[in-house]
């Protein structure tokens, strides 16, 4: 028996030789890591590390690595800030159709969070989060998805649900926890979810999103279904534990997720520089055994090309990769915060005013002659019109049944869960004039 | 979160090496050691004479199986009905720390059964996500000690996830499994039972098995079903409980706890090893007292059977729980307060609760920390004697 697994062994360990050697004729850069992979393959003689743990070389001299000396990883942009392409070989060239359509939804975006934002301040929503600055990391990437891959994000990210049709209805009645917003009413505002459009329901925890798109990305691979999985999550969250451990397993386990990190300068009132000491989150890419790369965010079509590049890595070479979209959160955190306590207003309106997302496109759509003023007053008009309509149709209608409140902690309804919606309903009826029953659907 | 596991480490490392014929030899020299002294230590852990489960009618073809044998069938049996599903944990792929996975990776493929990073919180999130892309998961936490990392995972993630969504998106088909209890020398962080802390969150079910036929239909039950599972296993019982084990698929309910002696005098519920412990008493307790208890086992511990209990303490009208975890806001205090609410006119006296003290686990005083057989015998003396 023994004899037997030992004889398998010997002949395991010659395969393992024979593929390395074709291997290192094939890509020599790799031998290295080959090398130390089957260490025991190597010359006796030669002095080399034999650790399983690295794949290095021995060096004799006593220096550490000392990142504050080195240069940061650099920024890719498409455009510069005038919307003119630098390279016109990076032009991605997407249609005046496209185009238009990545214009018009970060634009859509832009009114309904201002639109939304002052409905919150008038107490008629509970709480709301702006993507001022944001719009073209989000839209830009979203656009470079197969609309099929799953997506796990933070909070935001509604313009990737816009990209995808989410429609003004759907996001209104989120908001407003309506009777017919599919979430039913249980989660705070902002926070969507559509299985339609393969947009996974957002939840408050930060960075939980991210081991999970490993896995979902895991399972995706094993199922041959030729999508990925894009995780979006901001810098702030990429401190928490299980952004470690996304980027570990991920990377182990040979996940095809897209990592998209919005380094917008700020958690709450934390700026990066509490934040983190290294090159933002990009330098630690390398560190798991990932692709990385550093975008521009507010530059539309570099956030495009780097997500559709991606997307290539991960079907089909089945790894993950990380994207930083270096941003600037021009809004406040969210209906909750006022961040002028700890950053100055005109530094945020420079910075807005210097460098935004919205504005480039615009001006390199000017630039084809693909729009005008003229247009785009009319299209204000018309998107802030359907944002209206759709916003006082929301505030009209009825919140769902409070039965609601027990159904889908468990598939099934268990017994102590019915007993207890029974006692809710019996103690209501008794009490109606202490309760807004009048608002939900009566049960 | 590195475990320090006096048995276990050495095999890890061995393991690593195992292409050298030394290595081999050694590996299987100190399995053996290990073996011999997980035998040596039980000395010191409690006392009590594991009872077999009756072979379910309709079992099928049978095979005597002790626990970790049990469970890697029922595994087997996941692996071999849905293509979709995925064993996975630190060192699951070459067989597991406790044996529970052996032969799962040669059979069904490194992609399918395979190692993770050392990362709690990973293998939770890693699980609900593939679970909730349409894979069935069975994710192993080493030790039920360890499980705390993976607590934010689990409580505000994998139990929220189909209520939050309003059932558009859910992990139902995610189970974690993972050893807990007393096993004589674990100590501090290899004894813990940590499912009270499970038992505040709704959306997950929580089961605990007895034995290896109890184990394979449980463990089935909890993969199969829609809902996010945590099993928990009793590591104690592992190579010692053997019995006849059906080899095919074979569920037993969740949410129905099993009445296995029944009485007139007490009634008294425990889980996992606790449950032979109460078998003896209530063997004692007849020989002795001439009393005739009534032994629970509630198997799930979410959502539990309070009818079940409550149909019996309303005919024996005392009721003594008993459990290894601390005993404040340990799950024994649930079930006092559910049943005195049902039953109180049948009550003759107050409910008890033996339990673990409000202590860490001890490694040298786990003989006098246990709710062991002398301390529940005390307790029915003083419940008939009320």
């Amino acid at each position: 028996m023994l004899a037997r697994m030992l004889a398998k062994l010997v002949l395991k360990s010659r395969q393992v030789k024979k593929i390395v050697n074709h291997e290192v004729k094939l890509f020599p850069a790799i031998a290295c890591r080959n090398r130390l992979s089957t260490s025991r393959l190597v010359d006796a003689n030669e002095d080399v590390p034999r650790f399983a743990g690295c794949r290095s070389k021995f060096t004799n001299k006593l220096q550490f690595i000392e990142p504050d000396l080195k240069e940061g990883i650099p920024v890719y942009r498409v455009m510069n800030r005038s919307g003119k392409v630098q390279d016109q070989s990076e032009d991605p060239q997407l249609s005046q159709e496209i185009v238009t359509k990545m214009y018009k939804d970060m634009t859509l975006l832009n009114s309904m969070d201002q639109i939304l934002y002052d409905s919150q301040r008038q107490g008629r929503i509970s709480f709301y989060m702006t993507s001022y600055g944001e719009e073209g990391a989000q839209i830009g990437s979203a656009a470079a998805l197969n609309p099929q891959d799953l997506i796990f994000g933070q909070y935001r990210e509604a313009g990737v649900f816009l990209w995808r049709g989410f429609t003004l209805d759907e996001v209104m009645d989120q908001c407003y926890g309506t009777e017919d917003d599919k979430g039913k009413g249980k989660q705070m505002p902002v926070h969507f979810g559509s299985p339609q459009l393969h947009f996974v329901t957002i939840s408050s925890p930060l960075a939980t999103q991210m081991p999970q798109a490993a896995g979902a990305a895991y399972a995706y691979k094993r199922a041959k279904n030729g999508l990925c999985v894009c995780c979006y999550f901001g810098e702030g969250a990429a401190s928490e534990g299980d952004a470690h451990a996304a980027f570990n397993f991920a990377a182990t386990l040979k996940c095809p997720v897209i990592f998209i990190c919005r380094n917008n300068g700020f958690a709450i009132s934390t700026p990066t520089a509490d934040q983190y000491k290294g090159d933002g989150v990009a330098s630690r890419g390398e560190g798991y055994g990932m692709n990385t790369i550093r975008v521009d965010g507010n530059d539309i079509f570099a956030m495009y090309n780097a997500t559709r590049a991606a997307r290539e890595l991960c079907v089909n070479e089945g790894r993950p990769v990380l994207i930083e979209a270096m941003t600037y959160r021009v809004g406040d955190h969210s209906t909750s915060d006022d961040s002028t306590v700890y950053r100055l207003k005109d530094e945020v309106k420079a910075i807005a005013a210097e460098d935004n997302p919205i504005h480039r496109l615009r001006l390199y759509m000017e630039d084809k002659g693909w729009w005008s003023q003229k247009q785009e007053d009319e299209w204000r008009l018309e998107s802030r019109k359907k944002i209206i309509q759709a916003f006082s149709k929301a505030e009209r209608k009825k919140k769902p049944n409070p039965e609601e409140l027990f159904l889908d902690v468990y598939k099934e309804l268990p017994k102590h869960l019915a007993d207890q919606m029974t006692s809710m309903k019996d103690h209501v009826n008794r009490y109606r004039e202490h309760y807004p029953v009048d608002n939900f659907k009566s049960f | 979160m590195a475990p320090i596991q006096k048995l276990t480490d050495p095999l890890r490392k061995i393991v690593k090496g195992i292409s050298l014929t030394s290595s081999l030899l050694k590996f299987q020299k100190r399995f053996s050691e290990c073996r011999m002294s997980l035998a040596y230590t039980r000395r010191y852990s409690t006392s009590f004479s594991y009872v077999s489960s009756k072979v379910p009618d309709n079992a099928g073809e049978i095979k005597r199986m002790n626990l970790c044998q049990a469970l890697t069938s029922a595994m087997d049996v996941a692996l071999t009905e849905d293509p979709t599903t995925l064993v996975f944990g630190e060192d699951v792929a070459f067989g597991g720390v406790f044996r529970c996975t052996v032969g799962l990776k040669d059979k069904y493929g490194s992609d399918r059964v395979f190692n993770t990073p050392l990362c709690e919180q990973g293998i939770a999130g890693f699980a609900i996500g593939a679970a909730c892309a349409g894979a069935r998961v069975i994710a192993e936490m080493q030790f039920a000690d360890y499980i705390f990392p993976a607590f934010d995972q689990i409580v505000n993630e994998a139990a929220k996830y189909r209520y939050r969504s309003g059932g558009q998106f859910d992990c139902g088909r995610l189970t974690i499994r993972s050893p807990c209890g007393a096993v004589g020398h674990g100590a501090v962080y290899h004894s813990q039972s940590p499912e009270a802390f499970f038992a505040h969150v709704p959306g997950l079910k929580i089961v605990i098995p007895r034995g290896p036929i109890q184990a394979k239909g449980l463990l089935l039950s909890c993969i199969e079903d829609d809902n996010p599972c945590i099993f928990f296993e009793p590591k104690i019982l592992y190579r010692s409980a053997i019995e006849e084990v059906p080899i095919g698929r074979f569920l037993l309910p969740l949410s129905q706890a099993e009445v296995l002696i029944e009485g007139n005098d007490v009634t008294l519920v425990g889980w996992g090893t606790q449950v032979h412990v109460l078998q003896e008493v209530a063997k004692m307790a007849e020989e002795h007292l001439k009393v005739s208890c009534e032994v629970i086992d509630l198997r799930t511990i979410l959502p539990w059977d309070s009818e079940t209990v409550a149909k019996s303490v309303s005919k024996t009208g005392r009721l003594i729980i008993s459990h290894e975890a601390p005993v404040t806001l340990g799950f024994a205090s649930e079930i006092a307060s559910k049943i005195q609410e049902e039953c109180f006119l049948n009550l003759e006296c107050p409910i008890q609760r033996v339990c673990g003290y409000d202590t860490p686990f001890p490694h040298v005083f786990e003989p006098f920390y246990l709710p062991d057989k002398w301390k529940c015998f005390e307790a029915v003396k003083k419940a008939v004697n009320y």
